[in-house]
């Protein structure tokens, strides 16, 4: 017997994370999704957006991490609500795990949540997890071909910070390179030149983010 | 390896409708991925054959179709295969939207 299914693999997924963004809308929290490489400097950059932006919103973080606390504790140092999630060696945050996290959380009181994911250019792109906005964060120090590497993250991204730029002078990274593949895979997408360590490059991402926020501009709704 | 995660829901899912339909065994089981999921073929197979053993689906047959990147420009509305660029060959526009290439779904399954 055949039976005709056409059932969508990702429907639990999807549904879960359809569930999560009417319950971030209904109380107003703006979510952003932090991707990259690890070691790229999410955490730091967190650090420094959550000190830049402490006046402006209420904020939380979701901290996904392989098996250790190491960044909630970071994070936890700012004064802010972080919820860990350990994935066991799972690959990606899905949006069961982000719906458990969520309810540790009081959003009522919330304005803006970051979900930093686990460090990977190509699992978490196949799991949406309720959020507004992709952040990918790249640094100077992964080489200059990872957009061609790893083009469904590009395509699908909102924004992208690079990461380490203090480090320009010493490695062989090329910005030109950077913009010119990022055109033939996401033309509009803004791309903000930064060190999270030095704190250069910082406040103009930390500006562009509080407008987006402001203004609610849900990157999600026009995504094809 | 996300494909583990995918595939856990898909057996989970047949072994639901298998109970459902009253089929004893699933013998073949049809998969549709797109070229833009980043889900591997191979890495499907290898957790399908893990994920099967010892229930209705073991040694059920794998199908799987791979759909290319089809891109549609906006502005001439041609549409064409995306390699590496998604830039418009006719006429060189970037306002493009994936119109294929993310499918990820289950065709059919057959079974007795």
């Amino acid at each position: 017997m055949k039976i005709i299914l056409k059932r969508d693999i990702l429907e639990a997924n999807t549904a879960e994370a359809e569930g999560n963004r009417r319950a971030f809308r209904e109380h107003g929290v703006f979510v952003v999704n932090l991707m990259s490489s690890p070691g790229s400097g999410k955490t730091t950059l967190l650090e420094k957006t959550l000190e830049r932006l402490g006046k402006s919103f209420r904020m939380a973080v979701i901290e996904g991490d392989l098996y250790t606390s190491h960044d909630a504790e970071r994070i936890e140092g700012r004064g802010v609500p972080v919820v860990q999630i350990n994935t066991e060696g799972g690959c990606h945050l899905d949006a069961r795990m982000v719906a458990a996290a969520m309810a540790e959380l009081d959003l009522a009181r919330l304005d803006l949540l970051f979900i930093e994911n686990v460090g990977n250019l190509v699992c978490p792109a196949a799991f949406d997890l309720g959020e507004d906005l992709k952040v990918i964060i790249l640094s100077t120090t992964e080489g200059n071909d990872k957009v061609v590497k790893y083009p469904i993250m590009f395509r699908d991204a909102d924004v992208v910070i690079l990461n380490k730029a203090d480090l320009l002078p010493h490695v062989d990274f090329d910005v030109d390179v950077l913009r010119r593949d990022l055109g033939e895979i996401n033309p509009e997408i803004p791309v903000f030149t930064m060190s999270a360590k030095t704190g250069s490059g910082v406040e103009a991402w930390c500006r562009w983010l509080e407008g987006v926020v402001r203004r609610g501009d849900r990157a999600v709704e026009n995504r094809k | 390896m996300h494909e583990l995660a995918l595939m856990e829901g898909v057996v989970r899912a047949l072994e639901r409708t298998a109970e459902e339909k009253g089929l004893k065994r699933i013998t073949k089981v049809k998969l549709v991925v797109g070229k833009f999921t980043a889900a591997l073929p191979d890495c499907l197979r290898f957790c399908f054959s893990l994920l099967t053993e010892d229930s209705l689906l073991e040694g059920a047959e794998l199908e799987i179709e791979e759909t290319e990147v089809i891109g549609k420009c906006r502005v001439c509305g041609g549409e064409f295969e995306v390699a590496q660029s998604f830039r418009c060959p006719t006429c060189r526009s970037q306002q493009v939207d994936i119109v294929r290439g993310r499918e990820l779904y289950v065709d059919y399954i057959e079974g007795e």
